[in-house]
Parts: C-alpha cells; structure tokens; sequence
C-alpha cells in the first residue's frame, strides 16, 4: 500500500576487448556456474548482486559488506532538513538474501588476484571465479589541513550517510537563530555532483521556517558546479539570493572561497585571505576510492581504472570494480549511476564465467536536486560504450538539465518523481 | 473490486519473444540491457512502487513505441522523458517495448478516496471502458489505467485538459462528453477509480 506523499522536498552520480581472449562457447544459453564474491553492499554491488542471480541462478553470489545496514546517502539531505527520518535511509539485506545471494556481515581486508581469493577480518576466506569490487568512497584525509577523521566526530562531513548525517542535523537542531552555517564543497571528482548545492537549498529551506535570521556560507574550492544555473535560479525564488539578504553565499575559489585549513578549535575555516567561523560546520572534503580498491592494489591516482564494457579492473583481471570507486567517468559518481554499472557489470560477470564474449553495454544516469518547496529539478544522461576510446559516451542529443524555464508545475512534478526514484531504485537495488 | 480472470492471464497470452543478450561485436545492446536502464525510475521490471512514476510494464508495444517517440519529438510534454528518450533509436526503442510487454503490471494497490473510486466506477463505465476495457486493465494503443500511479493520471489528465497533449480522435469525443455532461471535475472520481483497481 502506498501514500501518497506530500513532501515537498527531495534530494536527492585497452581493455575494450578484454574478453576477445576468451574463447567463444559455440553453443546456446548454458548456465555458467561458478562463484562470483562482491566486496560491498552498496548501490553498486548490491544491485550487481541482485542481477547476476536474476540472469543466472546457477552462479553463487557471495556478498561481503561489513555493516548490518546500508544507509542511502541519496536523500540523505532531506534527513538534514527534518523532512524525512534516518531510518527512511536504511535498508539491510534480507532481499538480497531472498533473491539467493549469500550474504556475509564482515569486513573485506585483502584480495588476492593471483590466487583468486578474498580474505576477511574475520579470518574467513573465500575463492572466486570473478571478483567484483564496489568500494565506494573514502575521504581524502589530510587533502585539507586540520579536517582528520578525529575532526568530522565534531564538524560532520555527512557525505556518508548514517551517524555523520544525525550529527549534523543535531547540530542544525542546536544552532540559535542568526548563526552561520558554513559549508565547505569539494573538488572534482567526488560523489554526488549536484549534492552540496542541495544542501544548502535544504538546509536555507529548513532555516526560513525554523531559523529566518541564520546564514549560509558555502566555500567552494571550485568556481562552477553541476545544475548551477537552476539552483541560483532556485535560491534566488526561495531565499533572497543576490539581493543583500541572501541566505544563501556562495564564495567561488576565484573570489577566495578556496578553504586552506580548518581549525576545528576555533571552529573556523581559514581561506586565504580570511578566517570564517561557523555555529556548524560542514566540510565535504576531496574524496577518493574505497579502501579496500587501494589494498588490493586496484587504484592509479584516487580511483580504479576500469573496462568501461565489462568494469574489469584494468590492474588485476578478474576483478570488476564499479561505482563510486571507479573511474567510470563521463558518468557522474550517484546512485542511479553506480545501479547501472551493476547491470553491465552483471551482465558482463555472467557473460564471461559462460566464457562468452560481454553483452553490449547500456547506461543511464538520472539524478534530482530538490532545492525549494515544491522544487526540485533533474539532470539525465543515456550512454554508449566507445570501443574505441574505452570510454563511456553520452548520446548526442539526448540527456541533459530540466530547462531553466520549466513551469512550476513541472518543478512539482518532478519532486514527486525524485520522491518516486527513491522507492524504485531502492527497490531494484536492495528487493 | 471485480478481478477479471481474462485481465489476469492477458499477461501471460500475450507474452512474445525473448530478450536476446547475445551481441556481436558491440552491436545494438540487447532488450534486457536497454530495458533495465529504466529500472532506477520505473521500478524493477517496469512495474513502479510510486509515488508518481507511473508503471510501463505490460503496455502494449503500440502505445510504447508512440510514448517514447512523441516523447523524443516533443509532442507529449514531459519533465524529464523527452531528455531520456532522445538517447535511444527506434531500434532501442522497439526492443525496449517488447521487453516491457512482456512483464507483468504488479498491483499491491495504492491509497485511494475509496467513495470518489465508487463514484468512478460507474462513469468510467459510461465514458472510458470501451476502450479501456476491462477496468483498465488491457491497453491496446492505449495507457494501462488499473492500478496506475494516481498522480501520473492527475498529470496526464491536467496536459490533456490544457491541451499540451494531443487526444486521440474517439478519446476528445469522450472527454468532450463527460465534460459536457458533468464538467472537468468529474475526471477525479474516474481516477481515483482506475488507480485504485488491483
């Protein structure tokens, strides 16, 4: 049964012939067989979990995620705002178990690509025929001096959804009327492109009902953004910006937004040329590949470079790395992003344990920023695979912002269709 | 509500072809690969959990095929479609439509103005059944309605009112009546209805 719900805020990322080494099986549809092990249960391995075992059950899914719950770090701004609880976040594993996939509660320290093993903290081992790797995000700690994981316990990050999000609305909560919010924004790449802007939308949207005399400060270690046009447009309609009383400021690097330090003592951020203290802080800092991606020796630079057809490591084979870890750009690092790259990985996995060549890849990216009362607006992009580039290619003429000029009504509709991508992806990601 | 026994193994008469996932070289991806891009939308298999979004699993590959193109050309207004649309060919697009016809429009049912539905009921009866048949269930050419997301009919209803998008010839003649007999706000009841069918 579904209410239908009134919220009006959303929130809201030479290999190309890997396979060609493989030989051909010369007759039809046999089932595989064989173990594939997923290092993590986020958007990306959980729905490449999902869709190995949907195409063939005769392929045992091991998934290996330390945490009970995964906690969608899309939406997650709303949580900030007061508009959705936490717990609507969470989602465990029971689906994916029903599904048939076998999941193990542990965390994943070692994989061994010659020997085809995964080693787990708790001892356990287990041996694969294809591995695939869903790292996710880590923070780049010490990119900016002062911001320590010992620092987020008191100015949050938030850009893992969970405790980091409930410390930050608590500190919203506790802030006094007339306080400055600051926030800092990171540099590209990093998770959830238009994310930041969000929330600042979200946090204004909450102040202008809760806390009208409170400020906000965003600190931009970059000098444009993703959706930039609509959510200035969007600030401008909701919270007085670029008049004298906006909410909402936006400090660009070329004007001295560039934070040099954070001094979690005094709690300030330092730029440059200024020092600027917050009543809340949040730095979203430079972000990089999971963990797990620079232990297995699965990394070049931050992130994992991959096959863009099948997301075969191009450092170790047998091993698929997608999502957020990965460098799967022109795509975006979101969640609609990493869901599609599991159904290519998936369909590459199963492909390949037949010793068949991997299917055609085929991509989308759709992502919604709600960024006022009854507004929210979207960004989307169809792709190809370019062999010849191995890179993935946005189809000409297709995709793209919601126009600048869109009716008020189509803001409306498109909160409720954010509303409506949340329940369907987490559907299809975690049953 | 009545459940017809046809309406429930329509699904299964009409089922044709298969996806194929085998390709050569890097050909047109296969119907379940295009397919499952809409998943993150739509719901897993076509079949939406809501609010809004509406379902496109079980459509016939008639009114899949028009939607996506009117989608692409401009000429059914949309937030985000026309954007998505444009990034597929009419191969894609009839792979696709085949694919979704295929799968089964799941309907756990949705909240509804339980009076409004059975006030519905019986104008749906008079003014939308002979070509909606079987309480909305059989879509040839045209949207399924039984158990569709109720504000995506709300939305379709508000661009066929304001004329945005284009009614179909028998379609206006029906509009034009009910509107005629009983005015523009007799469509809700209709709605209500037609979500509210499991």
């Amino acid at each position: 049964m579904f209410e239908i719900d009134r919220r009006k805020f959303l929130v809201g990322a030479g290999a190309a012939t890997a396979t060609s080494t493989l030989v051909a099986a010369p007759h039809v549809a046999r089932a595989a067989g064989g173990k594939v092990v997923i290092v993590g249960g986020g958007p990306a391995g959980a729905t490449a979990a999902r869709y190995i075992r949907r195409a063939d059950p005769s392929i045992e899914v091991t998934l290996i995620e330390a945490n009970k719950d995964y906690y969608t770090c899309f939406m997650s701004n709303e949580v900030l705002a007061g508009e959705r609880t936490l717990d609507s976040l969470k989602f465990g594993y029971a689906g994916l178990a029903k599904a048939g996939v076998k999941v193990v509660h542990d965390l994943v320290v070692g994989i061994d690509g010659a020997a085809k093993v995964v080693t787990t903290q708790g001892g356990q081992k287990f041996p694969y025929d294809r591995c695939i790797v869903a790292p996710g995000i880590d923070m780049a700690w010490g990119a900016l001096p002062g911001y320590t994981a010992e620092a987020a316990e008191k100015i949050p990050h938030a850009w893992k959804a969970g405790p980091q999000t409930a410390l930050l609305r608590k500190q919203l909560e506790a802030m006094p009327d007339g306080g400055v919010f600051v926030m800092v924004a990171p540099p590209n790449p990093y998770r959830c492109p238009p994310g930041p802007y969000e929330r600042a939308s979200l946090v204004a949207h909450y102040f202008k009902h809760h806390k009208p005399k409170s400020k906000i400060i965003i600190l931009d270690t970059k000098d444009a953004f993703s959706k930039q046009k609509l959510f200035e447009q969007a600030w401008a309609k909701f919270y007085g910006f670029g008049t004298a009383n906006s909410m909402i400021e936006w400090v660009p690097a070329a004007k001295g937004g560039k934070p040099s330090a954070i001094d979690v003592a005094g709690m300030a951020v330092q730029t440059e040329l200024d020092t600027i203290k917050g009543a809340v802080i949040n730095v979203i800092p430079a972000q990089k590949a999971g963990k797990i991606a620079f232990d297995a020796g699965l990394t070049e630079g931050n992130w994992a470079p991959v096959n863009k057809a099948t997301f075969e490591s191009k450092k170790i084979p047998g091993i698929h790395v997608l999502g957020d870890g990965s460098d799967a750009a022109t795509m975006p690092k979101s969640g609609y992003a990493a869901n599609s790259q599991g159904k290519v990985t998936a369909a590459a996995v199963v492909a390949m344990l037949k010793g068949q060549p991997a299917p055609t890849p085929a991509y989308v990216n759709t992502c919604y920023s709600i960024a006022g009362a009854d507004h929210a607006f979207s960004v989307a992009g169809v792709y190809t695979f370019d062999a010849e580039k191995n890179a993935i290619a946005e189809v000409q003429g297709s995709g793209g912002l919601s126009p600048l000029d869109a009716s008020e009504a189509d803001r409306k509709r498109e909160v409720q269709y954010a509303q409506s991508w949340f329940r369907n992806i987490t559907a299809d990601i975690w049953g | 509500m009545k459940k017809s026994i046809f309406g429930r193994l329509l699904p299964v008469v009409v089922l044709v072809g298969g996806a194929s996932m085998a390709s050569t070289a890097w050909a047109q991806a296969g119907a379940e690969m295009l397919a499952n891009t809409c998943a993150g939308c739509h719901g897993p298999d076509g079949s939406s959990n809501g609010p809004a979004t509406p379902t496109i699993a079980s459509l016939s590959t008639d009114y899949f095929v028009m939607s996506m193109k009117d989608y692409k050309s401009g000429k059914r207004p949309s937030t985000v479609m026309a954007r998505i649309a444009k990034g597929y060919s009419d191969d894609d697009i009839a792979a696709m439509a085949k694919y979704f016809q295929t799968k089964p429009f799941q309907r756990p049912g949705q909240k509804v103005d339980a009076d409004k539905a059975k006030a519905g009921k019986a104008l749906a009866k008079k003014y939308c059944e002979s070509c909606h048949e079987d309480e909305g269930r059989v879509g040839e050419g045209v949207g399924v309605l039984a158990g569709q997301m109720l504000p995506y009919l709300q939305y379709s209803m508000v661009d066929f009112l304001s004329l945005k998008r284009e009614t179909e010839k028998r379609q206006k003649a029906k509009f034009d009546a009910l509107v005629k007999d009983l005015g523009e706000e007799a469509f809700q009841p209709i709605l209500h209805y037609y979500a509210g069918v499991k």
